[in-house]
């Protein structure tokens, strides 16, 4: 007996708190990794990062508002086409702040920070006055719903297994653009070393608009995975951001797969210590934590050795 | 810098008289008691903005968290007064009289240890700069000692205001929760909601914000304000030169966070409470714009930034709401991309020279030529 549970009991409680953690690990995942790419690569500072994965759970919201008012037999399957639609707005949206604000101030990181969140103030605002100030949920197709028992007391929500499936998916696709592909080659030399990069023939304008634009259209198919667990409200994305900084800081600016790791480890402790203090604590205990750690290690727990 | 006369050059006498004369003598003769206690509430903000101006602009050390220091210190004479206002009379209708209200509602039946000391007036006080300063030590030391500088640096006060506030909001039997501190009546016997009394903390708040605005000019003509700058545009060869760089870093951001705290605890009075949406990533972001609207490198900037763009928010949301958070973020945009030393910048680059054409007495010949920003 541990307190007032039997072990069995104890268990799956372990267990559902330990999924429930992998469902906010995948949230994470999914945020971080946009910002990892304009983090960690570029070394951008985009504050407005949580608004363009809004945009991309208002695509989401949209299309199942249209899908049910006028095709309903494609329900079923709509999420896949508002996921692509969400990932090309918010890539449409980061390629235009691109070349609207962020090529100017690339000299000039904290100024960036300034004029992003300048940019995350105005979305907020048309959000609100677009789709109104109340948060708006999607409906999902009757497949996603339930969950899938496993023993007595464990329960697996469909969509919670969904979307950990899909940032699965998203991160090796990720990890295979930057490392794999030639644009991941042109990307990273930019990264490492601009001006020979640009002295080999490499278009590094041309490079730094399309990662930027990548990163957000990752934060937008973020965005849609969101609607499926959760309601989407103009403000969300704010309460996002700092976590979502902290775990691609904690994770080492520069490496995905500490970017990975660092998203387990703080998803986890939180849900984990939520069951033994109340949220707030929880959350407190974990963010103290990570701040305690990275101020014995500011290069975060991967770090990557790059000659500058 | 122009190092004509005491502390300032005559044209900045000039510009410290028209500050005193609008805040001591023009303001309070024009508005009503109910939009000066507002310009009050204005002006403690720009202690903030004035501790911004020596730690970003002079020292290129941006902090995102100095609602953290605001806060404390605005909490720190919440306290206070939220004991005075709790004595076993007035609150005898409580389960446990002699407690703040807060805490009876949340089931705590005696005053914490760590609000104790706050019985006393003194140790308020020293706390206000106490508090803050020590804390920002901490967060100081541990970060500039290993070196964690710039976006980092942003980085961390950000999520130290996040966890700060959601502790407030957390703990609400002891810190008020979500309300904050409210309901606050008397300081040392004396109402603190009347007119009149309004009427003397606002003199008494720009008196202090016109101390901390010689205070911060004359470290900004000191030696230290000269490696400060040395140190934003040069980090390397300061520390090469034999300078403990991560002293002076701590010492600056030490200094920023006592004078933001003094503005906190002149708002506490003023607008008779505090709470935690003074204190978090919203606000200090904001506090950020202030000083960036006003000049980053001017302290009259910083004043009149946090005046104006306060001023804009009230009159925006007044009348159009909806409109506001897009005014706001523009402000950010247009500051950084087409004025990034905000107003003043503007005073130095067209309104000077059209003055010193008309005027030539005013402002004398020859400017000397103004130190460039970081980066």
């Amino acid at each position: 007996m541990i307190g007032d549970y039997s072990y069995s009991e104890f268990f799956s409680i372990l267990a559902m708190q330990g999924f429930a953690g992998l469902i906010l690990f995948s949230v994470f995942v999914l945020m971080a990794l946009g910002l990892a790419i304009i983090f960690g690569q570029m070394g951008v500072i985009n504050m407005a990062h949580g608004e363009f994965m809004i945009l991309g759970a208002y695509v989401t919201y949209l299309c199942s508002v249209v899908v049910t008012d006028y095709v309903p037999f494609l329900f079923p399957v709509y999420f896949f086409v508002a996921m692509a639609l969400a990932f090309a707005a918010s890539f449409g949206l980061g390629v235009l702040v691109e070349w609207a604000l962020i090529r100017h101030l690339y000299r000039r990181p904290l100024d960036t920070l300034l004029a992003t969140w300048g940019l995350s103030l105005a979305l907020q605002q048309l959000y609100r006055s677009v789709f109104g100030a109340r948060e708006v949920g999607v409906t999902l197709p009757d497949w996603m719903m339930g969950s899938i028992s496993l023993g007595d007391a464990i329960e697996i929500p469909i969509n919670g297994l969904f979307v950990m499936g899909l940032t699965m998916i998203i991160a090796a696709a990720v990890y295979f653009i930057m490392f794999r592909s030639s644009w991941g080659k042109r990307v990273r030399a930019v990264v490492q070393n601009r001006v020979m990069a640009g002295a080999v023939g490499i278009n590094t304008k041309q490079v730094d608009r399309m990662t930027f634009g990548l990163g957000c259209g990752i934060a937008g198919i973020a965005g849609s995975a969101f609607t499926m667990i959760g309601s989407t409200g103009p403000t969300a994305g704010q309460l996002y951001i700092v976590d979502t900084f902290l775990v691609v800081v904690f994770g080492g600016a520069g490496s995905l797969i500490g970017t990975i790791a660092s998203a387990f480890t703080i998803s986890q402790a939180q849900s984990t210590l939520e069951f033994f203090l109340s949220g707030s604590m929880a959350k407190v205990l974990t963010l103290l934590t990570v701040v305690g750690i990275l101020m014995l290690r500011p290069q975060g727990l991967f770090s990557l050795n790059i000659r500058r | 810098m122009p190092t004509v006369g005491f502390l300032f050059s005559k044209k900045e006498w000039l510009y410290l008289a028209i500050l005193a004369a609008l805040l001591l003598i023009v303001l309070p003769a024009s508005v009503d008691i109910f939009r000066l206690n507002l310009i009050g509430k204005y002006l403690t903000y720009a202690f903030v903005a004035l501790g911004l101006v020596l730690l970003w602009g002079n020292g290129g050390i941006l902090s995102l968290g100095q609602g953290i220091f605001f806060g404390l210190g605005g909490y720190c004479m919440a306290m206070f007064l939220k004991l005075e206002a709790s004595t076993p009379e007035a609150t005898k209708i409580q389960s446990t009289p002699g407690i703040p209200d807060f805490m009876d509602w949340n089931q705590v039946t005696a005053l914490p240890f760590w609000w104790q000391p706050f019985h006393s007036f003194t140790f308020t006080l020293l706390a206000i700069i106490l508090v803050p300063s020590v804390f920002a030590f901490i967060i100081g030391a541990a970060m500039f000692k290993r070196r964690v500088g710039g976006v980092y640096f942003a980085i961390i006060t950000q999520a130290v205001a996040a966890i700060l506030t959601i502790l407030i909001i957390g703990q609400q039997g002891y810190t008020g929760g979500v309300n904050g501190i409210t309901d606050l009546r008397t300081l040392l016997g004396w109402d603190i909601r009347t007119d009149s009394a309004k009427l003397i903390l606002y003199f008494i708040n720009a008196g202090l914000l016109i101390g901390v605005l010689l205070l911060a000019q004359a470290v900004r003509m000191s030696k230290f304000g000269r490696l400060l700058i040395a140190m934003r545009d040069r980090e390397d060869r300061v520390r090469f030169s034999g300078y403990d760089v991560s002293n002076f870093k701590i010492f600056i951001f030490c200094l920023a966070a006592a004078i933001s705290a003094i503005g906190g605890a002149m708002f506490t009075l003023q607008v008779g409470f505090m709470s935690p949406s003074f204190v978090g990533i919203v606000p200090s972001i904001e506090m950020v714009i202030f000083a960036a609207v006003g000049g980053r490198l001017s302290l009259f900037g910083a004043i009149y930034g946090a005046l104006l763009v306060n001023a804009a928010k009230t009159t925006f949301s007044e009348s159009f709401p909806e409109l506001w958070l897009f005014a706001m973020g523009g402000l950010f945009i247009a500051v950084v991309m087409a004025f990034p030393f905000g107003l003043a910048g503007v005073v130095k680059d067209y309104v000077e020279p059209f003055v010193a054409r008309r005027l030539p007495v005013l402002l004398g010949r020859g400017r000397a030529p103004q130190p460039q920003a970081a980066q």
